[in-house]
């Protein structure tokens, strides 16, 4: 299949297309813009709609209003943004509707800047709003990673009934690579008979709601959801390993960082120190187990990241606080360079070597 | 023969509502609208955050509770995902015109197809009798206990004339739903907010200004007196807005 030069929002807004998304609402927001004006210019030959809300919260709740109408719908943002649309989110999450929600992240917190950052872990994997509940969060580190992960983000919706974010940065959503515009293979999808797309006076009435005011009602309704989420920790966590079949030091990076720190491994593995990356491509759920099994052969792990040190917490928990975890971290838009975080493995390798 | 019964759009359930409360009729005439244009089937209503939060269990039609203020927009997606289905809000004054006035104006802007039931009481009904932006000045809630003050609190919105004065906004009509002859304008005022939307035009709201005994303290009938001695100087009646009676547009 032929290739095709795009920035990574463009594709990503393409690949939305291609997964049979015909619905778009969104409010602009640097640094995913791009995606909002691809969806403008690209909806209408689809015969799709883009719509220009007057608030994320408002975007959001137009997602909410077609999810339960049973279409595939998307909105995007950046991490302002994304803060906004958490309201919206928990209600999705506790109506059990799916949807594709993607945030570029910038540098914060508040306004923060523009530049790319990795800030935002803790709000896609912990609390992107109130209550009991989990987005499943995916992560690619190239365009053409974007395109394949954004189909298959809208299967994950549907087959799980549950709000899936996207989670790139400022650096994927800019930058430009070849990429092939391939569908990936068909899932297997339920019927959305939940939906109300008004009863044709066939079946009793459906209702969206994640109001429950018996507690005993509320709580089956969070265990129903968590069987879920149990069953997605189990057969959906998606990782990357090179080179750590024999490494001593392993980073893990997700996103764009992963890129960096494989040339950072690469200069390390010149010098002689046997260095490795584990890159998570899903964050929610985090492949704890690959982890865990790389935990006897590794002397010590290297988060990098561009924020303080969020997935550190998890990488940490993954291998159960048994060897030493430590944190390449930048922030506010600065961008690792690989000689710094060569110079982290070569540190954690006991200093330079001969 | 039957005289009179319960509509099929109606759920055959006991609401939670206050005894005297006007949201039983609002209901009842929203119900017997769908029967009458035989739209059940192809409506999808958008329940509130308030006293009508629990409307999904009383309407026999597809129904979606959305977060508070935010129905328009959920409306809205509903609506531009199923353009041929009948999309109704039902909103409070909390819900509507404080935390909600930026989606409101904006579905009113963007010329949303939908039908808007906008139930005006002047209180925050379900949290207790709380001020509400429509709490007319001078009057004591819970949490305006001296009466409401314009120079702390401002003044109540006037929701009809505001989104009147909305390009995008095809109709908008202010009723009460406190007599008899009200009761049946209120009606006809719906009827057209419904049948508009069926033939594809809107932005169509209608106000109902509604008594809240419980939170006035006032027995039903006294509430219904305060309400035409209060409100209804504040609020009058009447058509704010009807693009298809363009001569007639305003009062």
């Amino acid at each position: 299949m032929e290739k095709v030069l795009m920035k990574g929002n463009e594709a990503l807004a393409e690949a939305a297309i291609m997964a049979g998304c015909r619905h778009f609402f969104g409010y602009p927001i640097t640094p995913q813009t791009e995606v909002a004006a691809y969806m403008s210019k690209r909806m209408p030959e689809v015969n799709g709609l883009y719509l220009q809300a007057e608030s994320e919260i408002a975007s959001i709740n137009m997602v909410l209003g077609a999810a339960s109408a049973g279409v595939r719908v998307m909105t995007s943002s950046s991490s302002p943004g994304i803060s906004l649309m958490g309201e919206g989110i928990s209600y999705m999450a506790g109506c059990d509707l799916p949807a594709v929600i993607v945030n570029i992240q910038r540098g914060g917190p508040g306004l923060g800047g523009i530049q790319p950052a990795q800030s935002d872990y803790f709000q896609a994997t912990r609390a992107c709003g109130h209550g009991d509940f989990h987005l499943m969060v995916l992560a690619p580190n190239s365009i053409q990673e974007i395109v394949d992960l954004t189909q298959r983000a809208f299967n994950l919706a549907d087959i799980y009934r549950t709000p899936v974010m996207i989670l790139g940065d400022g650096i994927l959503g800019q930058m430009m690579e070849p990429v092939t515009l391939e569908r990936i293979p068909e899932a297997e999808l339920p019927e959305k008979s939940w939906a109300t797309t008004g009863t044709s006076g066939k079946r009793r009435k459906n209702i969206t709601t994640s109001l429950w005011l018996q507690p005993d009602k509320l709580e089956k309704s969070n265990f129903a959801r968590f069987e879920r989420y149990a069953l997605i920790q189990q057969k959906e966590p998606l990782w990357e390993e090179y080179l750590t079949e024999d490494a001593d030091i392993v980073l893990v990076a997700y996103g764009a960082v992963s890129r960096i720190c494989k040339n950072a491994i690469i200069a390390a593995r010149e010098k002689g120190v046997k260095a490795g990356l584990l890159r998570p491509i899903t964050l929610w759920p985090f492949p704890s187990r690959p982890l865990l099994e790389l935990v006897d052969r590794v002397k010590t792990f290297i988060c990098a990241e561009m924020s303080m040190g969020q997935m550190i917490e998890d990488v940490r928990a993954a291998i159960a606080y048994r060897k030493p975890v430590t944190l390449c971290g930048h922030t506010g838009g600065v961008v690792h360079t690989p000689e710094e975080i060569l110079a982290q493995i070569e540190a954690a390798n006991g200093g330079t070597q001969p | 023969m039957i005289v009179f019964e319960r509509p099929k759009a109606l759920s055959d359930v006991a609401t939670h509502y206050c005894p005297g409360c006007t949201h039983g009729i609002i209901h009842r005439l929203v119900a017997e609208i769908m029967d009458e244009l035989d739209i059940c089937g192809k409506t999808v209503g958008i329940a509130p955050v308030g006293c009508a939060v629990l409307a999904y269990d009383y309407f026999e039609c597809d129904m979606i509770e959305a977060p508070h203020g935010r129905a328009p927009a959920v409306a809205t997606g509903v609506k531009r995902a199923l353009p041929d289905s009948c999309v109704f809000t039902y909103q409070g004054d909390g819900d509507l015109a404080a935390i909600g006035m930026g989606e409101i104006i904006h579905a009113a802007a963007r010329g949303e197809k939908i039908t808007v039931i906008f139930v005006n009481n002047a209180i925050y009904g379900m949290t207790g009798g709380q001020m509400a932006p429509t709490t007319l000045p001078g009057q004591v809630t819970e949490t305006s206990p001296y009466g409401r003050n314009t120079d702390i609190s401002g003044y109540p919105i006037k929701v009809c004339e505001l989104l009147a004065g909305i390009d995008g906004t095809y109709y908008a009509e202010r009723v009460a739903v406190d007599s008899v002859k009200n009761v049946l304008q209120a009606k006809k005022a719906l009827k057209k907010a419904f049948s508009n939307q069926c033939q594809g035009l809107g932005f169509n709201v209608v106000e109902v200004v509604s008594s809240c005994p419980t939170n006035w303290g006032l027995s039903s009938s006294k509430a219904l007196e305060w309400l035409r001695e209060s409100m209804l100087p504040y609020y009058p009646l009447g058509v704010y807005r009807d693009m298809g009676k363009k001569d007639e547009a305003t009062v």
